[in-house]
């Protein structure tokens, strides 16, 4: 407590009995979900900052428990609702990797291009709606255009724009379609204009940057004992980009940057996820020229993915194959073992702790969620700073409580 | 990675510079992309699609995951054989069959009573894809609506019907992957 008064020049909060306990939340419009933090205010000023989780559990590692591979990926859609794509792909490379399943280039060149969209959209989310909590209202709009946009990509690709439940054990539901490329390709042309105009209506614009410039610094140091991951890390120089670091998919192949900052204030990580998309769409890009063929799943053989209609129609191998892996008493077999792998989901490391039993349903289907650890950096974030800045701060994290809670 | 990676791109943020500090002229300089933007809307590029008098086009209606219907073959009977693979599929377990001997000398059992919970339902599609004679679909129908939880729980002659009104615009998927018909 000595540091506390010492940087932000106020006396120590224990003696002091005129602090004023401000709750924010559960419903409050900044927060964007159900979340609440205990706010104990000096005046103006946020002397501590008490996160408080639970307003929206839903109990999805039980839930885990109960549902079988396949059927699990409709839960993590509803885990992190502004980037579900990335989390179907966390999830089944997370189940693939207990099982040893080698999935086919295609369907690796696939979930890459669909990961990468989901980063786009969730730090349009992101950088627009704190945009929108600083005052920044038009920026939000352009943001989510283009958000709008990969949701018409994900309706046309999978059949749903928001809950996509797209990857499945060893492939995915369906293929890419000439269509889908189509607008694909419409929307890598169109994206890198609006990332530019919402630059040009922020990046010098004075309001913005007072309000976010040197507020809610994270150094580095912090961010490693945190154990912060993606851009807020990055944004504090933490070099560590799973993509990178551990290779998954086919992100070998392709050439990118990683993008980090040094500052750590919320200013460095709106940064630092500007350019990010701008990375992304270049991955994409190279994937989406460099897209092997063949096929999407591994195949029937295994008796790991489900077998195509046509082979269910007119094999009686598929027809077999088929009512076995769906039937809850034969299913996949996954050896008793235990796995734990992620990916660098939007937000940050996601990983996936699987303990397999040999039947189709995890005993144990742990998230490591990349919002539950940032929402923990808040309060140091905070202290010291205005009421304003709460909802800067918080916009910055990009804190998704329905992955808080689980 | 270490952090003189060559794969690392440090962000330099940008100079605010006299123009950023008088703070007018970068004004300006916003309202010229809003205006630019305003301009393109008046032109008639506006992307607003004003629902309900206008419906937003859906991508790939073949693909799309919206109301369930059961397939009828061509004598007009229900092809479904009730061999409980949509039900076990579900993850939200909103389908609920009864099976009977059938009438019909080709199988064994029919579906005397299939119903689906709509409001349960999370339309992931998993249904579709369990069922090995293509009898459940899912349409492209999106704007369901009702007054009551009774009205959302949809029976088989309500799914037949569903088969009825969409079969015109969107046809079964099974004739061409060499299924029954």
């Amino acid at each position: 407590m000595a540091s506390l008064s010492e940087t932000v020049g106020v006396a120590d909060p224990t003696e002091q009995d005129y602090l004023w306990t401000l709750n924010f939340g559960p419903q409050h419009p900044a927060t964007h979900t159900t979340l609440r933090i205990v706010l104990k205010l000096d005046g103006e000023r946020v002397v501590d900052a008490i996160p408080d989780i639970g307003y929206l559990h839903s109990g999805f590692e039980k839930i885990g428990e109960h549902l079988d591979y396949n059927q699990y990926v409709t839960v993590t859609d509803r885990m992190n609702y502004i980037s579900p794509m990335a989390n179907n792909v966390a999830w089944h490379h997370a189940v693939e990797t207990l099982a040893g399943i080698e999935i086919t280039p295609r369907c690796k060149y696939v979930r890459v291009i669909v990961a990468e969209l989901a980063r786009i959209s969730d730090h349009l989310l992101s950088t627009g709606a704190m945009g929108l909590d600083v005052g920044a209202f038009t920026f939000f709009l352009y943001a989510f255009y283009m958000r709008e946009k990969i949701y018409d990509i994900f309706e046309t690709l999978c059949g749903a724009r928001f809950t996509n439940s797209y990857t499945r054990v060893g492939g995915v539901m369906h293929d890419i379609t000439p269509l889908v490329i189509e607008k694909i390709r419409s929307f890598l042309d169109e994206a890198p204009k609006t990332f530019g105009d919402m630059q040009r209506l922020v990046n010098r614009n004075r309001i913005f940057i007072d309000r976010m410039k040197g507020v809610g610094v994270l150094t580095q140091e912090e961010a490693v004992r945190y154990c912060a991951t993606g851009p807020v890390a990055r944004a504090s120089g933490v070099t560590r980009d799973l993509r990178k670091d551990e290779p998954y998919l086919a992100y070998e192949d392709f050439d990118f940057d990683v993008c980090c900052a040094r500052a750590g204030d919320c200013f460095a990580r709106y940064y630092v996820r500007m350019a990010e998309m701008l990375e992304s769409v270049s991955i994409v890009q190279q994937a989406l020229e460099n897209l092997p063929a063949g096929p999407i799943d591994v195949g029937p053989e295994d008796r790991m993915a489900l077998p195509t209609k046509e082979q269910v129609y007119q094999t009686i191998e598929g027809t077999i194959t088929h009512f076995e892996l769906t039937m809850s008493n034969r299913g996949f077999e996954v050896p008793n073992d235990e796995s734990y792998a992620a990916i660098e989901s939007p937000n940050g490391e996601l990983g996936f702790y699987l303990v397999g039993d040999g039947s189709d349903v995890a005993y144990r289907a742990r998230c490591r969620p990349p919002s539950f650890i940032h929402f923990s950096v808040f309060p140091y974030l905070i202290r010291g700073h205005t009421l304003s800045d709460v909802v800067a701060v918080l916009g910055s994290l990009n804190i998704i409580a329905a992955e808080l809670d689980r | 990675m270490k952090s003189d990676d060559p794969a690392i791109r440090w962000i330099e943020e940008p100079k605010l510079g006299m123009a950023g500090k008088t703070y007018l002229s970068l004004f300006v300089h916003g309202m010229t992309t809003t205006v630019k933007h305003l301009t393109k809307s008046v032109a008639g590029k506006d992307v607003t699609v004003s629902y309900p008098d206008e419906e937003p086009q859906i991508g790939n209606p073949l693909i799309y995951r919206g109301v369930h219907r059961l397939n009828k073959d061509q004598q007009g009977r229900v092809k479904c054989v009730a061999c409980f693979l949509c039900a076990t599929a579900c993850p939200a377990h909103c389908i609920d069959i009864l099976a009977d001997e059938s009438p019909w000398p080709d199988r064994e059992k029919y579906p005397e009573s299939f119903t689906i919970d709509e409001l349960r339902c999370i339309y992931c599609g998993m249904c579709e894809e369990a069922c090995p004679v293509d009898a459940i679909e899912l349409t492209s129908l999106y704007n369901l609506t009702g007054r009551s939880r009774e009205e959302m729980i949809f029976d088989k002659e309500k799914l037949l019907s569903v088969f009825d009104e969409t079969i015109e615009t969107e046809q079964m998927k099974s004739a061409d992957l060499g299924g029954t018909v």
